[in-house]
């Protein structure tokens, strides 16, 4: 069964913390944008910050990323604070961020090249993760002659190729068409066992939230804050054509909805 | 498809200078001349070797003016896209300098500089400098804020974010500048001949013109805009070269 808890704070984290965000808030001008936030990762699993827009949960994985500084509070990658981009970490961009005038091969490891990797080392790496996300036979092509699915599959084995222990991803499938978006929360669920890897997601989606997610920290907005973490127990492991009717899985949405409602203009 | 493209280049040409033979020959004027004539007398100074002798004189101030153009140009621009302060401070100058008649300031640069190579040097930078360094500014300031952060996010330092990332994704806009800048730089090369001093291809259209040789003079004019064409065609081929990708312009658009 679920185990569904009001409080954040009191949650005990299944296993230990790959990231943890301890008393994050977050001051643009007069606005504040996160306050007092309180969250933990665990380690190898998915875990989602779903929300209605404008509840900062793009600011809270920027500030994870550390693209943004935090006004006040810390973000602990294994136990050490982070004040700024570290190599632990990799991030996949909702509008893909590849660079146009570079060759698919040259964009998934911009990542190891930007760390000094030699030429054909770091090729050999991309290559290889090229393949894994399916686009073999694509390393000469330029992103302008790819489709929105495949410039975010360039996208995610750059994040990959530079064998960073937490993945952040900014509503990566948002910009991509739903039959592409399924077949991409379909390979996610696959990407999480294999890489043993953590994953933080956004999005804003409450079904996609659901199906990818070990973790779902909902956040609410104006200033943000975490108002409840649920984590789905029995569907997991039932494969990933039976999930999307599991009684579980639908009791999660509705529930997720339900809380949302209000916050939706 | 690369066949019909050259066919329509070479109707368009055909179209254009028999529109030029008809009115050569009607005439609308005594003073201009046909284009056979006018080719015929560039035949004639290209086989006697004038026209490269006139454009030794005129390429001089106009090499000199376009790479000082070219090089401090995107230099500034880059340091303007970069620096809001410096923005501020430079800026202004470039826009005045756009927006001046360059006629009006010839005597005063003359009086400065003298008849020489110099002021000619100056007239093609203060035509070509301006477009070159207010295209290159706001080229970098527009470098998609989601590349940036791409860049910053995978450890890139900043050195990294200007070679790799703001520079490329410049380059189309840079590019653009430098061929107007140079066009511009083509222009100030000739008004500085028929302005401070006759040498080179303006020395041709005005002394033709003097002694009424029109052929000559038209010969003159068309050889300094097959020219311009030339290069321009060039920085383009070199632009396509460097960075091949960038002719679709943006991913994420």
């Amino acid at each position: 069964m679920s185990q569904i808890k009001p409080d954040a704070r009191h949650v005990a984290p299944a296993t230990d913390s790959a990231v943890s965000v301890r008393n994050v808030s977050k001051v643009y001008g007069d606005v504040q944008a996160l306050k007092d936030l309180t969250l933990d990762f665990p380690r190898g699993e998915l875990t989602s910050l779903l929300g209605p827009s404008g509840c900062g949960k793009t600011t809270l994985l920027k500030i994870i990323a550390g693209l943004l500084p935090a006004t006040s509070g810390e973000v602990l990658i294994n136990g050490r604070a982070v004040n700024g981009p570290g190599p632990d970490r990799s991030f996949v961009f909702q509008d893909f961020a590849l660079m146009p005038w570079a060759t698919v091969l040259r964009n998934v490891a911009f990542g190891l090249e930007l760390r000094g990797v030699a030429k054909s080392e770091r090729e050999a790496v991309a290559e290889k993760y090229i393949a894994a996300v399916g686009l073999a036979g694509f390393e000469q092509k330029y992103p302008h002659q790819l489709s929105g699915g495949m410039r975010q599959r360039v996208g995610l084995a750059r994040a990959l190729s530079v064998n960073a222990e937490v993945l952040l991803l900014d509503e990566p499938f948002s910009a991509v068409d739903e039959q592409t978006r399924r077949k991409f929360q379909e390979d996610m669920l696959e990407l999480v066992q294999k890489e043993k890897k953590t994953f933080i997601f956004v999005t804003h989606s409450i079904e996609e939230a659901v199906y990818v997610s070990d973790q779902i920290a909902i956040l609410l907005p104006r200033p943000s804050r975490v108002s409840e973490i649920i984590r789905p127990a029995s569907f997991r492991d039932k494969g990933v054509a039976n999930i999307r009717r599991d009684p579980e899985y639908l009791d999660i949405v509705d529930r997720i909805w339900a809380s949302l409602r209000n916050y939706v203009e | 498809m690369i066949n019909r493209s050259l066919m329509l280049k070479l109707l368009s040409g055909l179209i254009v200078f028999g529109a030029w033979e008809i009115a050569g020959r009607v005439p609308i004027s005594y003073a201009f001349p046909t284009f056979l004539e006018s080719m015929s007398a560039l035949a004639r100074m290209t086989f006697d070797g004038s026209i490269f002798v006139a454009y030794g004189e005129t390429l001089r101030p106009l090499v000199v003016g376009v790479a000082i153009s070219a090089v401090l140009g995107i230099g500034l621009g880059l340091w303007i896209g970069l620096s809001k302060r410096f923005e501020w401070l430079f800026a202004p100058i470039f826009i005045v300098m756009q927006a001046a008649p360059l006629a009006a300031l010839i005597p005063i640069l003359v009086m400065i500089y003298g008849i020489g190579l110099t002021s000619k040097v100056f007239v093609v930078c203060i035509m070509a400098m301006p477009v070159i360094v207010l295209n290159t500014a706001s080229a970098v300031r527009n470098t998609p804020a989601s590349l940036k952060e791409m860049a910053t996010s995978f450890l890139a330092a900043d050195r990294d974010v200007l070679l790799k990332i703001i520079l490329p994704a410049a380059s189309p806009v840079i590019f653009s500048g430098l061929r107007l800048g140079v066009s511009a730089g083509f222009i100030g090369a000739i008004l500085s001949e028929l302005k401070i001093t006759p040498t080179g291809v303006g020395d041709i259209i005005t002394y033709s013109r003097s002694i009424a040789d029109y052929p000559s003079m038209y010969a003159a004019i068309f050889s300094i805009i097959l020219l311009a064409v030339l290069f321009l065609n060039l920085l383009e081929a070199l632009e396509n070269m460097l960075f091949e990708g960038n002719n679709r312009g943006y991913v994420s658009d």
